[in-house]
């Protein structure tokens, strides 16, 4: 078994694939505390178009790629404000990218192959290099997000609140959404726009169906994310045949389902500790919850200077 | 407009205008009600999944329909059956579909190894309305009567729950069932769809028309009379910008998309006059605003 581990393009790959799987999973916790999943999924799509704009006009791909992520990212935070009308925006920002992707492919006569590569991604090809840009970007996003942990929490939990508190909520959404998309951007060029999708989703949603304080969610979902991506690149090579992505995008939901299934039976007993507090007219309760919580936050940020 | 009568002689050009205006017509009502309820990410979801099925059916060798209407059924089942709020619902559809990608994925991978050539995904994901048959045209008109009549029969509780699901569970209507129900139409609808438009292009039939429509008038059957007539406008507009003109050559998607998103970006602006004129007062969701909110400042920094 562990004859595989000795090959250079599965050490690059397990790399690669771990820090991914790591920003991942920490944006992921976020974005769904944010209600962006629809966001998650139409980023890497209109990264795609970008990229395939950028090939067609003879630039490297990460270009279009940034570009059209972010300007997506932008335009989602400055006219997407209420959460129903957001969906509606990402569905037709997603439909006009994959629109102009599709333009863009058929000016560009190299067809199928540079669609397959983005979608699907090359993590078995990946080079020392590669993983040496990916580690150093990986790295430049976590302080980002450490640098904001705190009212990024905050906001992303609780706007209202967070807003009459004076905390600049529409900046620190336009931020995220900024620092998704550049997310989105690294990891599509290792994993694949499908991938992606599920490295920031799958870990997270069932780490926070698992983990009660949002800094235990947090780890155990980069826990879960590295784990996916290492035994899912370990799979596919030993198949062989078979995309990293069916195994990845399998385990996760398989994970996930039971997780979703048997929650109701702790939710309950959960429940009361978070939620009735919160109506109750007192206020006790919460407080000591929140001094809890707030703890490991105050401990991260201290940390990160 | 004479080379556009000239092409009608065509069968392809004749089934491409009657498949397109059935699947806008189909889309433009069920996105409506898409809208209305915000579910742009379930309906995204079931065309990829369609994807994934359409994928799963050539491997099998079956119908690409069969294959599309098993897996966005259940993928409707299982998005009812487990996501019970707005927000919750959104990890669940994230999470059905990241696992249908991955199938879809799987299976176009072993059939490009099996099968004769990989570009059925992306004739599925970017559709061929320019070869649709005859029998495709039929098809589609079938499901799209049954999916219509559903809907009618549906109607009244269907867009009393939308609008407002609290006061329609209260009142008695089965919210969930038809909530349930709903997304089995929308399957059924999505997939008619992708045979003649391709994943890509659903989407944008189904919300754009139906989100303009909705931005500029809040009236129930005025807004649905002008998203089916916005969806027949970018449906035809589309077919022919790609048939006659300059842009021939141009894929009819792109075409479609572009039109789509222009006519939902013109009524973004339009609908911010309109609804700084009727300031609507909603229930507040919290029960003790006041409390929480002293309870926070009081804790500082």
């Amino acid at each position: 078994m562990f004859d595989l581990l000795q090959y250079a393009f599965i050490q690059n790959a397990l790399l690669a694939g771990a820090l991914v799987a790591v920003v991942a999973a920490i944006m992921g916790y976020f974005l769904i505390a944010r209600g962006l999943t629809f966001a998650a999924h139409a980023l890497p799509n209109i990264g795609f178009a970008g990229a395939a704009g950028a090939v067609l006009l003879g630039l490297d791909p990460v270009f279009g790629l940034f570009a059209f992520t972010i300007g997506a990212g932008l335009g989602i935070g400055l006219l997407g404000k209420k959460a129903g009308e957001r969906d509606t925006l990402i569905g037709v920002l997603m439909t006009f990218a994959l629109g102009l992707g599709l333009l863009f492919l058929t000016l560009y006569s190299g067809y199928s192959e540079l669609v397959y590569n983005i979608l699907f991604g090359q993590i078995l090809s990946i080079t020392p290099q590669d993983v040496l840009i990916t580690a150093l970007a990986s790295l430049l996003t976590l302080l980002a997000v450490l640098a904001l942990f705190r009212p990024l929490l905050f906001s992303s939990f609780d706007p209202e609140v967070a807003q009459a508190r004076g905390l600049p909520v529409q900046l620190l959404a336009l931020v995220f959404l900024t620092l998704l998309a550049i997310t989105v951007s690294l990891a599509v060029q290792v994993v694949g726009a499908l991938l992606v999708f599920t490295l920031l989703v799958g870990p997270a949603a069932t780490a926070s169906r698992l983990a009660s304080s949002p800094f235990r969610a947090i780890a155990l979902a980069s826990v879960l994310g590295v784990s996916y991506t290492l035994l899912g690149i370990y799979l596919a090579a030993l198949t062989l045949t078979w995309p990293v992505s069916f195994f990845i995008a399998a385990i996760a939901f398989g994970v996930y389902l039971p997780v979703r299934l048997l929650s109701p039976l702790w939710s309950d007993r959960h429940k009361r500790h978070t939620l009735q507090p919160a109506l109750e007219p007192s206020g006790a309760t919460q407080n000591d919850l929140s001094a809890q919580e707030a703890q490991p936050v105050e401990h991260l940020t201290h940390s990160s200077r | 407009m004479q080379a556009l009568l000239h092409l009608f002689h065509y069968d392809f050009v004749q089934n491409a205008y009657l498949a397109g205006t059935i699947v806008a017509l189909v889309a433009a009502v069920m996105g409506y009600f898409v809208v209305l309820r915000a579910q742009a990410f379930a309906s995204e979801a079931m065309s990829d999944i369609g994807l994934a099925g359409a994928a799963g059916a050539a491997l099998l060798g079956v119908g690409s329909l069969l294959g599309m209407f098993c897996l966005t059924i259940l993928a409707a089942l299982g998005m009812g059956a487990l996501g019970e709020r707005l927000r919750g619902r959104d990890v669940e559809i994230g999470m059905i579909l990241s696992f249908a990608l991955g199938l879809g994925a799987l299976f176009l991978i072993i059939y490009s190894q099996t099968g004769t050539n990989a570009a059925v995904g992306i004739n599925v994901l970017f559709g061929s309305i320019v070869s649709v048959t005859r029998g495709d045209v039929l098809i589609t008109l079938y499901t799209g009567l049954a999916t219509l009549l559903c809907i009618a029969l549906l109607f009244r509780p269907l867009l009393f729950a939308s609008i407002d699901p609290e006061v329609a569970q209260t009142r008695g209507v089965p919210v969930r069932l038809l909530s349930m129900l709903f997304l089995v139409l929308l399957a059924i609808a999505t997939a008619e769809a992708i045979l003649v438009v391709g994943a890509l292009l659903v989407l944008a039939l189904l919300i754009a028309p139906a989100a303009t429509a909705l931005s500029l008038t809040r009236r129930p059957l005025t807004s649905l009379l002008l998203s089916i007539a916005l969806g027949l406008v970018i449906i035809w507009g589309g077919l022919t910008l790609a048939l006659v003109g300059p842009g021939r050559h141009l894929p009819v998607g792109f075409f479609i998309a572009t039109l789509a998103t222009l006519f939902y970006l013109v009524s973004l602006p339009l609908k911010r006059l309109r609804s700084s004129r009727h300031i609507v007062t909603q229930p507040r969701p919290c029960k003790h605003p006041c409390n929480e909110y002293s309870s926070m400042a009081g804790r500082g920094h």
